[in-house]
């Protein structure tokens, strides 16, 4: 889709630096999201969510239906997990999961009626009511890293936080899903934004797109103008397309021009990010009282033989969504969940899809670059993609030398790993591996001197 | 469909650029084929025998030191090849076999291998090679010679004479023996093989940032530096200053040798303060030195400079605000020093 200029829409605020130009493959923009039909099983480890892991609240034997919780815990940084489809737990106990731990988990085996539970409606008549309820929702950051919505939104009322952005950058290759969010659900969008907006008071709203989903520009605009309630104080605002446009820190520099100092949080700066469809799942539940239990995702990949937008219950196996799509078409050579610049590769497809999972990609030798590994030629082009003005090819070096003290002059626990540097990187290095390696190295360290200390 | 053990798991990104060490190395190979076919019909026949031997003797440097040192082979990324090329194209083009194998197994297994191969090098393998070689063989080195254009063969009686560099001085100016400006643009004068031709090295130069293999800061800075030093040196004289950028070396050195990845900054504020630095280096060996050109020692000392500038030009991070405890302290210390 050739970007064009469209009024009515802001520019970014800041250019922002370093990044790569990706190619964009989204083949599936066009694709409206499908239901799939209830599995035969779903799988819901208890943790779907940065925080604390929620504990099983039914057993074997229990009769659930369609948002009955299974787990959760009193935990603030955590949230609740609900029974995707209804029928009969058979097991609660660990299971694989898709970066290959073992998390304790509830199994219900589908009675394929899909009956919902008695959904409420949530009474919202305050902050705190709002927060219960966003957490009662089970919600967690939909476009990837999981992270409670209601922590995030528990920032206190007179921090000075004053601006939202919803994020519908996706800059991700191939993952198309928010696009398709804003234009198949535009109402649910646009109505979770102006109630999130009126409870926590924010003052600015920003829709922040990149310049290559136009087409969900021009329908959320629409929209909008044609609803009489709805002022004009949410603005769009189209940004380059460049990865990792999306990323919290450099989106947030692009539309506001401020900038998140090392370890500090958004709200920090005022700001608070939120996906796309996690602001479109509120919009729904705030009306039906429905909590989080199925979410969208792209299936694609040269190895996918039907690739497609799906909505499937939380809990479904990878291996079933493959078989929806008409299985593979060519011998998978990488099978990734999530995007490929961050997503995990799995060394499994029997494992379940999680809150935050956006993607499922199945690729064929041919279409994975892999270079060969040589030694670094100090060319610096990790140090010019990186978006956070870091060194990746030093913090390398110090890093393999378990030189804790070198990392952290480098600012390696700055790095939010999103492999632009690996990226550019003509020799081939792991860089992202590297950079865990610094953290882990910073990490032990810490833990060593404290120790030491008692 | 049975997958265990048959997926591949890596860490993410999965997807890379199509930049690779051997991409970017054919590269500077292509940016400098202009330069040696410019050197062919200056110098004659005899050019494509140096850089025959100085390439060669480099990759079979490399292959045999990897060897010995029981190490993964690495002529494959055709940085050998590269280094082979850039002594040759510094050599003038009767030079001795011998003695260009002898500067291409200098470059390769003293500067290079012996330090770790690629990326570890400290200073520039064909430079270093170079001045080795004008040390050991002065008067062969500093015997440019020029064939003239008519001259294509294999004979080497060329006229042998002064390198234009010596045609210039601060006290006398340009003399008037000096070849044209013209000359100089095209390379049509004496010198050494690949430094002459300033338009086939602008295009090589100009084709590798245009494919990004270089940022022009260190050859525009570099040249910049020379040019505004020269303006001021010989009090505005416009052809004087032109004839600076054009001789000696400093095209080839700005565009090519300077810009080596591992003896040159990373950062972009390092890019500049390396670049000027070599840039008044040049000029003051040029015009207070005994040598009539500095390129070759200014990039060599700046070369050595670089892990220094690199560390004092690293950027802060993203976002990065100074400790405000640390300048509280600072304050409160710098009061305390003031009242005792």
């Amino acid at each position: 889709m050739a970007s064009k200029k469209i009024e009515g829409a802001l520019k970014p605020a800041a250019k922002g630096r370093g990044g790569v130009r990706v190619s964009h493959h989204k083949n599936t923009c066009t694709l409206e999201v499908v239901r799939m039909p209830a599995p035969e099983r779903v799988i819901l480890p208890m943790q779907q969510h940065i925080g604390a892991p929620c504990i099983p609240t039914v057993k074997v034997g229990d009769e659930v239906k369609i948002g009955d919780v299974v787990g959760d815990t009193d935990a603030f940084v955590s949230a609740p997990i609900h029974a995707t489809v209804s029928g009969k737990v058979v097991a609660v106990g660990p299971v694989k999961v898709a970066d290959g731990s073992m998390i304790p988990a509830v199994t219900i085996e589908s009675d394929g009626k899909m009956t919902d539970a008695d959904f409420k409606v949530p009474k919202v008549n305050s902050r705190e009511d709002f927060l219960k309820a966003v957490r009662a929702s089970g919600l967690v950051g939909l476009g990837g890293a999981g992270f409670p919505t209601h922590v995030k939104l528990a920032f206190k009322e007179d921090a000075g936080v004053d601006t939202l952005i919803i994020n519908a950058a996706e800059c991700e290759p191939f993952i198309t899903v928010d696009h398709r969010e804003c234009i198949d659900n535009s109402w649910d969008v646009l109505s979770g934004i102006y109630t999130v907006k009126e409870i926590l008071g924010f003052k600015n709203v920003f829709i922040a797109i990149e310049d290559n989903k136009c087409d969900a520009f021009e329908i959320l605009q629409k929209i909008a103008s044609n609803n009489a309630d709805w002022d004009d104080s949410v603005k769009l605002v189209i940004l380059k397309s460049r990865y990792p446009q999306g990323a919290e820190k450099v989106l947030i520099e692009s539309v506001t021009g401020k900038r998140v100092p090392p370890g500090k949080l958004p709200s920090d700066v005022g700001v608070v990010v939120m996906n796309v469809a996690s602001i479109s799942f509120l919009g729904r539940y705030l009306k039906t009282g429905k909590p989080l239990v199925s979410r969208s995702l792209t299936v694609d990949g040269s190895a996918i033989k039907e690739p497609k937008n799906l909505r499937v219950p939380i809990g479904t196996e990878v291996s079933k969504i493959i078989e929806f799509c008409g299985g593979f078409s060519s011998e998978p050579y990488k099978i990734i969940s999530g995007g490929p610049m961050m997503g995990i590769a799995l060394c499994d497809i029997d494992v379940p899809i999680l809150k935050s999972n956006n993607a499922i990609l199945a690729f064929s030798k041919d279409q994975v670059r892999i270079k060969k590994e040589r030694d670094c030629i100090r060319c610096g082009r990790c140090a010019e993609a990186c978006p956070l003005n870091l060194m990746p090819s030093k913090i390398e070096i110090r890093a393999a030398l378990g030189d804790a003290e070198g990392c952290e002059a480098l600012h390696a626990t700055t790095c939010m790993e999103c492999g632009s540097c690996a990226y550019a990187c003509p020799s081939g290095k792991p860089l992202v591996q590297h950079m865990r390696l610094a953290k882990a190295v910073i990490l032990a360290n810490a833990v060593n001197r404290e120790e030491s200390e008692k | 469909m049975e997958l265990k053990n048959k997926l591949t798991v890596n860490a993410s990104p999965h997807v890379g650029s199509a930049d690779t060490t051997t991409g970017i190395m054919l590269d500077v190979i292509i940016a400098l084929i202009p330069a040696g076919i410019a050197s062919v019909f200056i110098f004659g026949a005899r050019t494509l025998a140096v850089i025959a031997v100085a390439v060669i003797t480099a990759v079979l440097a490399e292959f045999l030191s990897r060897k010995a040192m029981k190490r993964e082979q690495t002529i494959g990324d055709l940085s050998a090849a590269v280094t082979g090329l850039l002594l040759a194209y510094n050599l003038p083009s009767n030079m001795p076999l011998w003695q260009v194998a002898l500067g291409s197994i200098i470059a390769i297994v003293v500067v290079k291998q012996m330090f770790g191969g690629i990326g570890q090098n400290f200073v520039n393998p064909a430079l270093l090679a170079r001045i080795v070689l004008m040390s050991a063989f002065p008067g062969r080195m500093s015997a440019a010679t020029f064939a003239g254009l008519n001259k294509i063969g294999w004979d080497i009686d060329a006229v042998t004479g002064a390198t234009p560099m010596g045609l210039i001085s601060l006290e006398s100016g340009l003399s008037s023996d000096a070849p044209s400006l013209i000359e100089m643009f095209l390379g049509t004068t004496s010198g050494c093989l690949g430094e002459v031709s300033a338009i086939a090295l602008l295009i090589g130069g100009l084709y590798l940032i245009i494919r990004k293999v270089i940022s022009p800061i260190i050859p525009v800075a570099y040249i910049g530096t020379v040019a505004l030093i020269s303006i001021i040196a010989f009090k505005g004289d416009f052809n004087a200053m032109i004839y600076e950028v054009l001789g000696g070396g400093l095209i080839i050195g700005a565009f090519f040798m300077a810009t080596d990845y591992t003896t040159s900054p990373i950062t972009k504020s390092g890019k500049w303060i390396y670049a000027i630095g070599a840039g008044l280096i040049t000029c003051i060996i040029r015009l207070f030195g005994s040598l009539p050109e500095g390129v070759s020692f200014s990039i060599i000392i700046m070369n050595i400079f670089t892990p220094h500038i690199e560390s004092l030009t690293a950027p802060k991070p993203f976002g990065y605000v100074k400790p405000e405890k640390k300048k509280k302290e600072k304050k409160a210390k710098e009061k305390e020093e003031a009242k005792s």
